[in-house]
Order: structure tokens, then sequence, then C-alpha cells
């Protein structure tokens, strides 16, 4: 039997967390485990004053259960890539690892009033689109398609929480594929 | 339409290239690093990109600027995205003059690359759109657009560029769809007629009145319809080619015109009394064998001669097997594009049915049938199945007429064939036949068939 494990670091509030276990869970079919993770303190970066998501990645990919389909981190910290001022989150593409940032979800991080609501939809649509990299899907061109890329929250706003109709064929199928090759 | 896009990215810091690479490769595109300005300039040598992203400071000698510079000089139309640490107005405007198309100061926000590169790509795509109807409508096919790896072809196209600037008729012999006015096409574009027009005309459209007025024209009044003058496809393509298809069927009347028009360079129109001169470089096609025509007294010798002057013989696809995979992965590029299809692969199964297929529609045949597995095909690689319409041609034209046998020949072969399905049993022969037993059993003994 392999799981699909949800990882989150200390910092990380209980409730999102549980959140995106559930939504992954319902959106994959694939049973989830729970993983408690370290603090990410080792990927930090003075300069910038955040923290490297490749460094993330490469431990998650030391930690990662033999028993795992796949890993998805999430964490607190705003993460980056060197070319890039920041990023949602990163996955490696077809790979076993992924992480999520939940720190430039919430509407305070704007300078708004605070909406649970927004930030759990944005929570759980960002661990469907890192989740669905993980599995090889690609960037979609439908807007509204949870593999659509959003470049900031507005973008994440105006997606649903769902793949599109080919993402999903694309989706069963790479998941099929990848069944039998266990 | 992403995945036909290749995207280089050039950097010494291995992380930074590689995050840059992955981040891009989540949007599908298919992503090369290279660590330095010199390992860059020679990827771009092996193959176009559609962008380069090119760090302005590497060490060893040639930096961003240097390096945007020699993939210039390679690919003149390249986008290339200069990405700096250090932006100073200075080497932004540098790099601009240079020819760089975009200047990205990292960190830089992904909104902003991602509104970069999706701008880039949608030009792209239009160029390359654009470039394809073109060639479409005015089919300016050169030497170049021939695609083929086989020995034999790449002679033909070097004959085919040697003999572009001369007057001299040619024949083109080869089966159908081996691409006969494609190569006659080639040869007048890469030549110095290329500017003046290309004319075709296939003589076996058209009945021989109609097809002698429509090379030679006609005057008012010359036949029952002929209500205005008309100018004939030789005057038309004066001063560049005339492209004679199916040379093989015409009549021997027009043989007599046609010999006239290449010895004399000048004819009459039907029903005309004046000579008019044409410089039009003559360039005939047939499927069928000339020479043996010429032997079997079909075709005039003298004509054969001035046509032959220079002969290309094309091979049929299935003997140069190697370019298969290169021509269906031609057509699958611009198939898919125009039909706004992305499937880019055809998977191993489906190029060794290709491969072993016969072919004898020649590469018009292996163009069909790859737009017919594509408009069938549900999933993103085109695979044996969506080939296996070709199993069932195959099935269905394994058996054609011999050519040159009499009823008796072919009776007896089927008579033994039959014998010999059945094991020999006469009964059953007869009834597969649809003959009575005696006489099958007559058949056998006039045809001493051995049993």
């Amino acid at each position: 039997m392999k799981y699909l494990y949800v990882g989150a670091t200390p910092e990380v509030e209980r409730q999102a967390y549980g959140a995106v276990r559930d939504r992954v869970e319902s959106a994959f079919g694939v049973a989830v485990r729970e993983m408690e993770l370290g603090a990410v303190d080792f990927a930090y970066d003075r300069e910038r004053g955040q923290y490297g998501s490749i460094a993330v990645l490469e431990m998650l990919a030391r930690i990662c259960p033999p028993d795992a389909v796949k890993l998805l981190a999430v964490t607190e910290r705003d993460l980056y890539i060197p070319v890039l001022t920041f990023v949602f989150g990163q996955a490696q593409l077809s790979g076993r690892v992924a992480v999520i940032s939940l720190a430039r979800l919430r509407q305070e991080f704007y300078g708004l009033a605070p909406n649970r609501e927004i930030f759990l939809e944005r929570a759980m649509k960002e661990a469907l689109h890192e989740t669905g990299h993980m599995f090889g899907l690609v960037h979609c061109g439908d807007r509204s398609c949870a593999m659509s890329l959003a470049t900031n929250v507005r973008q994440i706003d105006s997606k649903r929480g769902e793949f599109c109709v080919p993402c999903g064929a694309r989706l069963r199928r790479n998941m099929a594929v990848r069944e039998q090759g266990l | 339409m992403k995945t036909h896009w290749q995207i280089l990215v050039v950097d010494d810091e291995e992380v930074m290239c590689e995050s840059l690479a992955a981040w891009l490769r989540e949007d599908g595109y298919t992503v090369d690093t290279a660590s330095s300005g010199r390992e860059g300039v020679e990827k771009a040598r092996a193959r176009d990109y559609a962008i380069y992203f090119v760090d302005l400071k590497m060490p060893g000698g040639m930096d961003g600027i240097e390096t945007m510079m020699q993939v210039r000089r390679l690919h003149p139309e390249a986008s290339i995205i200069i990405i700096t640490a250090y932006a100073t107005v200075d080497t932004a405007i540098t790099a601009m003059k240079e020819g760089a198309q975009e200047y990205i100061v990292k960190p830089c926000n992904p909104e902003e690359i991602s509104l970069l590169v999706n701008r880039i790509i949608k030009v792209k795509n239009l160029q390359r759109e654009n470039t394809i109807l073109r060639k479409k409508l005015s089919r300016q096919y050169v030497v170049g657009d021939v695609i083929s790896k086989n020995a034999r072809m790449g002679d033909i196209l070097k004959l085919c560029h040697e003999i572009a600037g001369l007057r001299s008729t040619v024949l083109i012999q080869g089966e159908s769809g081996t691409g006969k006015e494609m190569i006659a096409r080639a040869i007048h574009n890469s030549g110095d007629r290329a500017a003046k027009p290309f004319v075709a005309v296939s003589c076996a459209a058209l009945a021989e009145t109609l097809l002698e007025s429509e090379l030679f024209g006609h005057e008012k009044g010359s036949f029952t319809g002929a209500s205005e003058r008309k100018q004939g496809k030789f005057e038309m393509a004066d001063g560049g080619t005339i492209f004679l298809d199916e040379i093989g069927d015409i009549s021997p009347k027009l043989q007599v015109d046609l010999l006239r028009v290449l010895q004399e360079r000048s004819f009459y129109r039907v029903g005309g009394t004046e000579e008019v001169r044409v410089d039009a470089r003559v360039v005939a096609a047939t499927h069928v064998n000339l020479q043996q025509a010429v032997t079997e007294g079909k075709f005039r010798e003298d004509l054969f001669y001035r046509l032959n002057v220079i002969e290309i013989r094309i091979p049929p696809l299935r003997d140069r097997r190697e370019d298969i995979p290169l021509l269906a992965h031609h057509f699958l590029e611009r198939l898919a594009h125009e039909m706004g299809k992305d499937i880019t692969e055809i998977s191993e199964g489906g190029l060794k049915l290709l491969m072993d297929y016969n072919w004898p529609g020649n590469v018009r045949e292996l163009e069909n049938a790859v737009e017919r597995a594509l408009v069938t095909s549900r999933g993103q690689v085109l695979t044996e199945e969506d080939f296996s319409f070709l199993a069932a041609n195959e099935a269905a034209k394994a058996w054609t007429a011999p050519a040159g046998m009499t009823l008796q020949e072919m009776e007896k072969l089927l008579i033994m064939a039959t014998l010999e399905r059945t094991n020999g049993n006469i009964k059953e022969s007869a009834s597969v036949l649809g003959i009575d037993r005696s006489t099958l059993y007559e058949k056998i003994k006039r045809y001493e068939i051995p049993r």
C-alpha cells in the first residue's frame, strides 16, 4: 500500500493543514498520511529574508518515506527561487516531492482585513496545483483550472479548486501509468 | 501550443540555471541549460531555441552580451532575454542595442517573466503560422525544404541546386506521391527564374483539344465557345518555368506540338497565325516509365530525348525508409499546429508500423495517414492504434492483378492455389471455384497441373 503524504512544518496552523490534507485526499483518491516535518531554517537566506525552495525540496526528497507515492509539504515560510522574487510553491515535475507556502496566501499579507475562508481556499488550490505537478501535469491555459499558472493571489482566486476536464483526464492517465509501474 | 517551443537558459550559477529551467518546465516548455556562454553557443549551434535566457555576468571570457552576439550570428531572429543582478542603465542599453529583446533584473517578479515569455511565444506562434500559411499559399519550396537524409535524395537535391540556374529541360520520373511537383518548384525557386511565374499543368486532367488550348492558348472564334482570345500556359510561364505533369499521358498530336515548342521555342495559338515566342523552362514529370513507353511506341523517341536532357528519378518512399520518421514528424508538427492539437510525438510502436508499411502512395500517403491519425487520436502521442487503418489498407491491397497475364494463365494459377489451400480436395476446390467436379478434372488435365 502506498500513501500520499502531506506534511507540515512546526509553525503551520493546524486548521489550514487539516483543510489541505482533506482536499488532497478527496481530489486524488489516494489514502493520505500525515507527517510532522522539522523547521526549514536551513534554507533561510539572510539577505533576502526568505527561504530557498530548492533546499526545502532537497530535504524533502531525503526524508520521503519509502511507502510514499508523493510527499507534499506545507510551510508558513515565504519561499523563493533565485531568479524570482517569490514562489507560492514548488514541485519536482513528475517527481515525488513538493512544497507550498502559506505566507502570501493571507489577506493580511497585502494589508487587507483577514478572511479565513479566502485563505483556506487559496491553500487548498495551491496544494492541488503542486500535487498536480508531481503527477506530471504542466500549466493549463484554462484560467479556471487548478493547473493554471498563478503569479498573484487574484489569479489563485479566479481558479476553481478543481482540475479542468482535459487536465483531469491527463491526471487519471498519469496516475494509472504510475500504478502499473509499481 | 507550448510544447513545440524550446527554451535555453544560460547561467554559470547552477542553482540559478536549474531553478529557472524547472519553473519554465512547469509551464510546459522543454528547457535546456548551459553553464557557460561557450556551452550556450554550442547548444544554439545544434538547434534554434524559441527563447534564450542569458545571464549577463559570466566568467570565462564570454559574458552575456558576447554570448548573445554569437547566438544572434547563428540565429538572427533569436529572442534573447538578458538576466542580470546588477541593473545599471548602461548595461541595459548595451544589451538592447546588441539586440536583446528584453532585460530582466533578478530577482524578478514571476508575473513579469510569465508575461514576457507568453508574449514572445505568442509572437513566435504567429510568425510560424504565417510562414506555414505563406508556404501553403504560394508553395514556394526551395531545395532546402525537401526533407530527406537518403543518399540518393541527397544527390538529387545537389543536382537540383546545380541545374537551378540553367534553362535545360528536366524530366522528373517517380511514382505518384513522391513529390515531383515539389522538386520542380524547388528547382524553379532556387534559380534566377524564381521571381517569374511557375505554371503547373496536369496533362492527364484534360482532353486532347482542351489541353492544346490550355497549353498554347487560342484565338477568338477558333472553336465553339472560344469567345475571347486566351493566353496559354506557355505564354503565362514566359521567363519562368512551365511544369508539365503526367507528360506520359499526352496524345501523339500534342507530342508533336510540344516537340516543336522545345525545338523552336515558339508556337502558334489554336486557330492563330501569329508565331508566339516564349522563354519558358520546361520541367516535365511522369509516373510511368517513359523509356518503356518509347520502346512500346507510345511515346515519341525524339520528344523523350528533348525532355530527358536532365533526368531526375525520385525513389519511392519504400526505398528510402530512413526518411519515414523524419517526414512523419515533419507532417505531425505542421498538421498538429494547423489543427490546434497538442500532439508532438509518435510512439515507438507507431513509428515501427510506419516503417514497416509499404507506402504505395508514397509521401502524400504518409502525410494523409498522419492527418487521419491526428483527427482520430485521443491521446497526446500518436500510437500504433492511431495508425491501425494502414494495416487494413495493406490487407485490402495485398492482391493486385498482375500485368501481362492471360486469362488462361490466371485460371491455372487460381486452380493451383485453391487445390493447395484445400490440400488437394477436389470436391471442396470445385465448390470454392464454383464449378463442377468434372469441369475441374478437365481443367487440371488441360493445364497439366501436378497433383
